[in-house]
């Protein structure tokens, strides 16, 4: 008997670097269910705008218009199945033959709207793209990425980036000045400048998002509030009386929902609170680190007051979408969130049935300080072509097509996706998909971008320090005492 | 007479060996059987461990711009000083104690209720194991939602079906609760697989001695105190050793719970969050060892305490 449990714990013993090891591979195997890391991926890749069916859409008479009667027009024709022919086309030719591979979008609509695209630009061109659904999920879609340059893979031409990994992959990426310099013009200059690293310009802006406030207007006007609030102090005013008239009749009511959890969306909800109470962006332009201050101590720690008062008390956990199901079953007064939520917010389910606040809503800029600005922080997505591609030529007339003002009207008209072409954004077809690029307020808020160009390949550590750091405040740390960690923290990176 | 003693070395020497031949081609035999174990255990085990010891003195980095360097103790210098990894091997020991402690309660009632005899015995071991069975990530999305604060079904039953709470509680969000509501996933979860360990202890003990002890005159309490506990010992280690570096690599149900929390961070957390979302592998690596370390402390202990017992 003795003998027998002695040898037993030698083979334990035996196995114990065994266990051990299969623990570290857990670990570095799982980046499938490292899972939205990014929010701007919610929108892009499994919430697909579904604006498939704009207002201007006349009970499926724009449908059967056949494409000789559009030829060039800009009102009201603009369908799934007519993408516009490619305005480079005679240029591009040049390369005909040559095959490019593209990591696109992975499911629903922006994968279908990328074959059609692609079947476009081929037939065009007569350049071939083999389209690869990228990783659905952020995190996983960055270590691919990862994964292809550290091999210096000619297997990836062009892919789609999200907006704060330029800096990251800048390295591996082909500079497009020399070829797209003056398309990118056309662009929003802040996505631009995002994707310009030490001078090269190694992504083209292709869809954007930014942070809003989305607001009851049946509960303002029944509360006797004329329009959104523009300052934080107005919004709690607002929330808190909306919340003490609307809980009597229905418990689970709240003021202000937003994305609390500890992961890449509430990076960029602080972002919001601290540029717009004048606490700057994390990391300065001139390489100053601005997490440390008044300002932001005193943003962090009314965003904290709201836990469990304005807000439920579960917000700490919140992502984009448990924010939106709270809000478009009708109990929250406010919202932050990102626009793809609009159109699913006036959008049948599958029965026919409503969402409760259909009609009953807005979009406004997120409030400010007094004496600030209101911000919204930047997300989307862009094109690049990685510098170990065979068919660079190739690629980048892929992406100047992609890119072009054209396909990104076709993209906001069919598919929701905010334009990042200027020209585009004011486009009547395009508003009459997202009306609320019509506001002024909304649509030309001042964007704060996440420092990932400053960051370089530190920026997930950069901004898991940042969320960490304030998810610990919104459980009940004292932002003062955690400033000043979260500084050093991230000063040590930068150096 | 130096002499005399090197004599006397020297038989009994050549005593050794005669006696010793046989006994040396023996051991030669058993380690000749023992190879293919070994040679297996060292490219799947020990060939790992001694890559990742390796680059835990390493700046490694995927796709970065910075060449891979021997950086010496500078990981483990940083290691030293880094709070986020403290308190990670904080809440690992204290969920470690609870969940231990816990399923090992339960699941010793538990084994006991189905190790006696009644109808439907079989059916109840099988409907047992269901939690078990359950993959972990299903499970814990599961727990997730029963735990919400709007729509969980937890809060439900406290709040409108009992009374017992005032208003629904944030039970995975809140500070106070978020390590207990974790630990009764696991709980949930594993008390099945100990009660399993523990009932095949159960089993192995001839039911004779009960009756001996019965017609001694010993009361259950005193035969569960006197036979049933010291001839589950060997049972009742294993399955602490099983339970106590599963808990010490917990990984799963904090994933999914809190993600990248940092109040609530596990070592197995820490360690992949700067792998695979930092790309930092030579700290990682570094994060990596020391959990190696403290497990092998762990194991250490229970092998000493158990031997303790035996002499």
């Amino acid at each position: 008997m003795k003998q027998r449990f002695r040898n037993l714990m030698v083979v334990l013993l035996l196995l114990l670097p065994l266990i051990v090891a299969c623990g570290g591979d857990e670990a570095t195997e799982t980046p499938a269910n490292t899972g939205q890391a990014n929010p701007t991926e919610a929108p892009a890749a499994t919430e697909p705008p579904a604006a498939t069916e704009p207002p201007a859409d006349n009970g499926g008479a724009a449908t059967e218009t056949p494409a000789e009667d559009n030829g060039g027009a800009t009102t009201g024709t603009i369908t799934k199945d007519n993408p516009p022919p490619v305005p480079n086309a005679a240029d591009a030719k040049q390369y005909s033959g040559a095959t490019i591979t593209y990591y696109g979008d992975s499911v629903g609509l922006g994968a279908e709207l990328d074959q059609i695209l692609a079947k476009q630009f081929t037939k065009d061109t007569g350049i071939q793209v083999e389209i690869i659904p990228k990783p659905q999920d952020a995190t996983e879609n960055y270590a691919t990425y990862q994964r292809f340059f550290q091999a210096q893979s000619a297997d990836i031409d062009v892919m789609m980036l999200d907006v704060i990994w330029p800096g990251a992959f800048a390295q591996h990426l082909l500079d497009l000045t020399p070829k797209l310099g003056e398309a990118a013009k056309q662009h929003a200059p802040g996505i631009v400048e995002n994707n310009t690293i030490d001078g090269k310009l190694v992504a083209m802006p292709w869809f954007g998002d930014y942070g809003m406030l989305y607001y009851r207007t049946d509960l303002l006007e029944k509360y006797g509030y004329s329009k959104a609030p523009e300052t934080w102090d107005e919004l709690e005013e607002m929330a808190k009386k909306i919340q003490d008239g609307e809980k009597a009749a229905n418990p689970n009511f709240v003021g202000f929902v937003w994305q609390g959890a500890a992961y890449e969306g509430l990076t960029c909800d602080a972002l919001e609170w601290q540029a717009s109470s004048g606490g700057g962006k994390i990391i300065s332009n001139d390489g100053t680190i601005t997490v440390n201050s008044p300002e932001t101590a005193k943003a962090f720690n009314r965003a904290a007051g709201w836990v469990g008062t304005i807000s439920p008390e579960g917000v700490t956990s919140y992502k984009e979408e448990d924010a939106r199901n709270v809000f478009q079953s009708g109990n929250a007064a406010f919202m932050r969130n990102w626009p793809y939520a609009f159109a699913l917010g006036n959008e049948p389910d599958d029965s026919g049935n409503a969402p409760v606040i259909a009609g009953k809503f807005d979009v406004a800029p997120l409030p400010h300080e007094p004496g600030q600005e209101s911000v919204g922080t930047v997300g989307g997505w862009q094109l690049a072509v990685s510098k170990y591609s065979q068919n660079p030529d190739a690629a980048v007339e892929f992406v100047r097509y992609m890119t072009s003002p054209e396909v990104e009207t076709y993209r906001g008209v069919v598919g929701g996706y905010v334009p990042t072409v200027l020209s585009v954004l004011e486009n009547p077809e395009v508003i009459a998909a997202q009306p609320y690029l019509s506001k002024p307020e909304v649509a030309n808020v001042v964007r704060a971008a996440r420092p990932s160009a400053a960051a370089g390949e530190n920026y997930n550590q950069i901004s898991t320090i940042y969320f960490q750091g304030v998810n610990q405040i919104l459980l009940g740390a004292k932002a003062e005492d955690v400033l000043p960690q979260m500084e050093s923290q991230i000063q040590r990176l930068l150096r | 007479m130096s002499q005399d003693v090197i004599a006397s070395g020297k038989a009994k020497a050549n005593a050794n060996d005669d006696a010793g031949s046989f006994e040396r081609s023996k051991r030669r035999l058993a380690w000749l059987l023992l190879l293919p174990t070994l040679a297996v255990v060292a490219v799947v085990a020990l060939y790992p461990l001694a890559q990742t010891i390796y680059q835990s003195f390493t700046n490694a980095r995927l796709a970065s711009t910075q060449p891979t360097e021997f950086v010496g103790l500078e990981n483990y210098q940083y290691l030293l000083k880094d709070s986020g990894f403290g308190k990670s091997i904080i809440t690992t020991l204290v969920f470690t104690l609870i969940t231990v402690g816990f399923e090992f309660v339960l699941g010793l009632a538990i084994a006991l209720v189905i190790n006696s005899n009644f109808k439907g015995r079989g059916v109840i071991r099988a409907a047992m194991l269901v939690p078990w069975a359950i993959p972990t990530v299903i499970a814990a999305q599961m727990w997730k939602w029963m735990y919400n604060d709007v729509y969980g079904v937890i809060n439900d039953f406290f709040v409108d079906k009992t009374g017992l709470l005032n208003e629904p509680v944030a039970w995975i969000a809140k500070a106070s609760t978020s390590l207990a509501s974790v630990a009764a996933v696991d709980i949930w979860k594993t008390t099945p697989f100990v009660a399993l360990l523990l009932l095949a202890g159960l089993q192995v003990i001839p039911s004779d001695i009960y009756e001996a002890a019965k017609v001694d005159g010993a009361s259950r309490l005193q035969q569960f105190w006197s036979l049933t506990l010291p001839l589950l010992k060997p049972a009742i280690l294993v399955t602490l050793i099983f339970r106590t570096l599963d808990a010490l690599r917990v990984f799963d149900v904090f994933f999914v719970f809190f993600g990248a929390r940092p109040d609530t961070q596990t070592m197995a957390i820490y360690a992949q969050q700067n792998i695979v979302n930092f790309s930092d592998l030579g700290y990682g690596a570094t994060i990596s060892v020391a959990i190696f370390l403290i497990i092998a402390i762990f194991v250490v202990i229970y092998v000493t305490a158990f031997k303790v017992e035996e002499a």
